[in-house]
C-alpha cells in the first residue's frame, strides 16, 4: 500500500538521510521546514531516488499558523500516514545562562511545536487504523546534565509525550518510535568539541527504518549508547550532581 | 556569525595516504551556507592521490554534504545536481531508467566537482571524450557570489579542469548518456605481450574499453595483461556484493614483490586462455575497487604514490620502456593499468592528449620517489604529460612544460581569485598559478 512520510524538519541533515532512504524505499514525502529552497532540492532528490512524490511546505515550530496545512496535505494522501519528527535547537546552555528567555523557544522548538502538530495528526492516523509516528528525542534527555539540561529537558519532555502518544496510537492500529539518537555528524556538532564515536546521518536513518520495520519502542542509535546511557542513568544523585559528564 | 561556528580544525590527507595537511575545514549542509563562507578551496571525497584537495595550514570547504539531485529532465537527459554528488551514486539511480554519467572514473566516489576540476576521463575516452565535455553549465561560488557559466567562454575552459582554481564548483548540469540497460556485458582476453596489447587497443571497436597490466612481467612476457571491454546492457545479474572494508593498515609484506608477482600471475591467469564474456552490474565494472572501501590502507601506513602519464600515440615505445623500468623495479603493486586515449579535452588545464595512458600505484617507500622522478623525465622526453589527479612528487618546471595553456589559465584563475584564496597544496608546490 501507499505509504507517505511527513518528514518536519526536513532541513537537517539527519533528515535529509531519512529521506533518501524512504525515497528508496518508494514512499511519497511531504517535507516541511523553513528554508523551502533548500527543501525544494531535497524534495527533487527525493523524486530522483524513487519517491512518486515530493511536496514543500512550510512549517516553523514556533509558528502554530503553519500547522494545519500539513494536517491538511496529509489527510489528502492515499495509504499508509507516517511521520518523522527531526526538529530541535540546542543553544550553547552558557548563551541561554545569559538569556534565560531562550528556553521557550528551545522548548517550542524541540518539545512543544513539533507535539502539537503531532496531536492534530493522531486522529487522522486513528481514523486510517494504521501509521507510524518517528520521534527524534535525544540521548540528552535521559538525564540532565550541566551541559545542557535545557535542551536535555525539552526532549524529556518530548520523550514522555511520545510515550503517552505510543500508548494512545497503539489501541488503533499506529506505531510511535522513540529514537534517540548519540552523537551525529550533523551542523549542530561539526564544531563541538569532544564529540566521539560520531555516526554518520545515514546510519541514524537505517537504525530508524529498521526500527520502524520491527516496530520498536524505544531505540539507541549508534546501539551502544543505550549503555552508555543506562550507566549513566544508575549514578546515583549524590554523585553524579558532583560530575561534568 | 563568527567563524568558528563554521569551522573545524582537522588533519585529512589525499587518497595515497603519502601527503597530509592540516588546517580548518568548513562543511555547509546548504547552498545558502556555502555562499556565506569567506573563499576557499573545495574538497570533495578526497580520491586524488596527491595534494589537490589539500591545504596545509589554509582552510578547505568540504562539499560533501552538497550532493543532491536539483532536476533531471527525462526527454533530454540533462541533470542537475550539486557539486558534491557522487557519480557512483548518479549511476546507481539513473541507470534502470536508462541514463548514465556520460563519463565515470576508476571510483564512483569521485564527485562532481572533482570530476569537473580534474577534467577526468574514463574507459570510454576514446569516443566520449572527458568529463567537462558533457557539462554544459556550471554554477562557481566566487567570493559568496554564485554565477552561472556556460561552454565557449573562457572561465569555463578554466573551470573545466581547472583544479578549482576558480570559484568552488556549487552545481552543475550535465548531458547525461543514453545506455541501454544498468548491466554491462564485458569481453576479457589475455594479452600476451606489449606489441600485442597496443594493437588490441588500437582494434578495439567498444564503447569501453581498459587494459589492466602486469607490471611486475618481464622479458617476453613485458606488457602482457588482460584487455577489457564492455558495452551497457539490460537484463537480470546478480545483486553487487555487499562492500567490504579494510580495517586497518597492512603490514609492509602484504605488498612485496614476491607477493605482487604471484597475485598478477595468478589474476592474469583467472581469465581462460581463450577469453569470456562475463555479465556484471554496472558498478563492478567501473569502479572495481570502490567494493573494498578504504583500500588505500593495504598499502600501510606511509601510503602509496600512483604515477600516471599519456603519451602522444607515435611515442608508446616510451611507455614500454617506463614498463621495463618498472619490472626491474620490483616496487609494482598490481594495479597497473593501460589505456587509449583520444583527442577529447575540455578545459585548458585537461590531462587527456591522443596516445596511450600508464598509469601504476607504488607503495610509498624511499626507493619509489627516484623511480617515478625517472618515469616523470621519460614522459617528459615523449612529449607527454602527468596526471595533475595523481602526482604528489613531480617537479614544478617539468609540469609547467607538459601544459602548454597553463599561462593562459593562471591569467584567468587571477581574475577570478585575485589573493590566491583558492590556492591548495598542489598548485603551491607546483607553482601553478605563476602569471608568465
Amino acid at each position: 500500500m501507499t505509504q507517505t512520510w511527513l518528514v518536519l524538519g526536513a532541513t537537517s541533515s539527519m533528515a535529509r538521510a531519512f529521506i533518501r532512504a524512504v525515497a528508496q524505499d518508494g514512499h511519497a514525502v511531504i517535507l516541511a521546514g523553513r528554508d523551502l529552497n533548500d527543501m525544494e532540492s531535497t524534495a527533487t532528490d527525493a523524486r530522483a531516488h524513487g519517491a512518486p512524490l515530493a511536496q514543500v511546505h512550510r512549517f516553523d515550530a514556533r509558528d502554530p499558523d503553519t500547522f494545519p496545512a500539513l494536517i491538511e496535505t496529509m489527510t489528502e494522501q492515499d495509504g499508509v500516514l507516517n511521520a518523522a519528527v527531526f526538529v530541535g535547537s540546542m543553544p550553547e546552555q552558557s548563551t541561554i545562562d545569559a538569556d534565560p528567555s531562550l528556553i521557550d523557544g528551545t522548548i517550542t522548538d524541540s518539545f512543544t511545536g513539533p507535539a502539537r502538530v503531532l496531536q492534530m495528526l493522531a486522529p487522522v492516523l486513528e481514523a486510517r487504523g494504521s501509521g507510524t509516528i518517528v520521534g527524534v528525542g535525544s540521548v540528552a534527555g535521559d538525564r540532565g546534565r550541566i551541559g545542557n539540561y535545557v535542551y536535555g529537558a525539552a526532549k524529556a519532555g518530548f520523550h514522555t509525550y511520545l510515550s503517552g502518544l505510543r500508548n494512545r496510537l497503539t489501541r488503533t492500529g499506529g506505531h510511535v518510535v522513540t529514537v534517540k539518537p548519540g552523537f551525529v555528524d550533523t551542523a549542530m556538532t561539526w564544531t563541538v568539541e569532544g564529540m566521539f564515536l560520531v555516526a554518520a546521518p545515514q546510519s541514524v536513518a537505517r537504525d530508524i527504518l529498521r526500527a520502524v520495520t520491527k516496530k520498536k519502542n524505544v531505540i539507541y542509535t549508534p546501539g551502544f549508547w543505550r549503555l552508555i546511557m543506562t550507566i549513566i542513568r544508575l549514578v546515583p544523585e549524590p554523585i553524579f550532581k558532583k560530575l561534568s559528564v | 556569525m563568527p567563524s568558528n561556528d563554521f569551522w573545524k580544525t582537522y588533519t585529512y590527507t589525499g587518497w595515497g595516504r603519502a601527503l597530509s595537511a592540516t588546517g580548518e575545514i568548513a562543511r555547509p549542509e546548504r547552498q545558502l551556507a556555502l555562499t556565506t563562507l569567506p573563499a576557499a578551496p573545495a574538497m570533495g571525497q578526497c580520491r586524488s592521490y596527491g595534494d589537490a584537495a589539500l591545504n596545509d595550514g589554509g582552510r578547505i570547504v568540504d562539499m560533501s554534504r552538497l550532493d543532491r539531485v536539483i532536476g533531471f529532465d527525462e526527454t533530454s537527459g540533462v541533470l542537475h545536481v550539486e557539486g558534491g554528488a557522487q557519480l557512483g551514486t548518479l549511476a546507481r539511480i539513473f541507470a534502470p531508467r536508462g541514463w548514465l554519467p556520460p563519463v565515470m572514473p576508476g571510483t564512483g566516489f569521485a564527485t562532481v566537482g572533482g570530476a569537473i576540476a580534474m577534467d577526468v576521463h574514463g574507459k570510454n575516452h576514446h569516443h566520449a571524450g572527458t568529463f567537462g565535455q558533457h557539462v554544459i553549465e556550471i554554477t562557481l561560488v566566487q567570493n559568496g557570489e554564485p554565477i552561472a557559466i556556460t561552454p565557449g567562454n573562457s572561465l569555463f575552459r578554466a573551470t573545466v579542469g581547472g583544479l578549482g582554481q576558480t570559484g568552488v564548483i556549487a552545481s552543475a548540469k550535465i548531458q547525461m548518456l543514453a545506455a541501454k540497460g544498468d548491466v554491462m556485458m564485458v569481453t576479457e582476453r589475455r594479452i600476451p605481450g606489449w606489441d600485442a596489447f597496443l594493437s588490441q587497443l588500437d582494434a578495439s571497436e567498444a564503447t569501453y574499453s581498459v587494459g589492466w597490466i602486469d607490471a611486475t612481467a618481464r622479458g617476453d612476457n613485458l606488457g602482457r595483461g588482460i584487455l577489457e571491454e564492455g558495452e551497457t546492457g539490460a537484463g537480470l545479474v546478480p545483486a553487487p556484493k555487499p562492500s567490504k572494508s579494510i580495517p586497518m593498515n597492512a603490514p609492509r609484506f602484504a605488498l612485496s614483490s614476491p607477493v605482487v608477482r604471484a597475485f598478477n600471475s595468478l589474476y592474469y591467469r583467472r581469465v581462460p586462455m581463450a577469453g569470456r564474456t562475463v555479465v556484471k552490474p554496472i558498478q563492478e565494472f567501473f569502479f572495481p575497487l570502490d567494493r573494498l572501501h578504504n583500500w588505500n590502507r593495504l598499502y600501510g601506513k606511509r601510503g602509496f604514490h600512483q604515477f600516471q602519464c599519456v603519451v602522444p600515440s607515435d611515442q608508446s615505445p616510451a611507455l614500454r620502456d617506463m614498463l621495463a623500468a618498472i619490472a626491474v623495479s620490483g616496487l609494482a603493486s598490481p594495479l597497473a593499468v593501460l589505456k587509449r586515449m583520444g583527442p577529447g579535452t575540455g578545459g585548458m588545464m585537461s590531462f587527456p592528449m591522443e596516445g596511450y595512458t600508464l598509469a601504476v600505484d607504488f607503495p610509498a617507500r624511499t626507493e619509489a620517489a627516484p623511480l617515478i622522478h625517472r618515469l616523470e623525465e621519460m614522459t617528459l622526453a615523449a612529449k607527454g604529460r602527468i596526471y595533475l589527479a595523481k602526482d604528489a612528487l613531480s617537479h614544478a618546471d617539468h609540469i609547467q612544460a607538459m601544459y602548454p595553456e597553463r599561462a593562459a589559465w593562471a591569467e584567468e584563475a587571477a581574475k577570478a581569485d585575485p589573493d590566491g584564496s583558492l590556492q591548495t597544496d598542489l598548485i603551491k608546490r607546483l607553482n601553478l598559478r605563476r602569471l608568465k
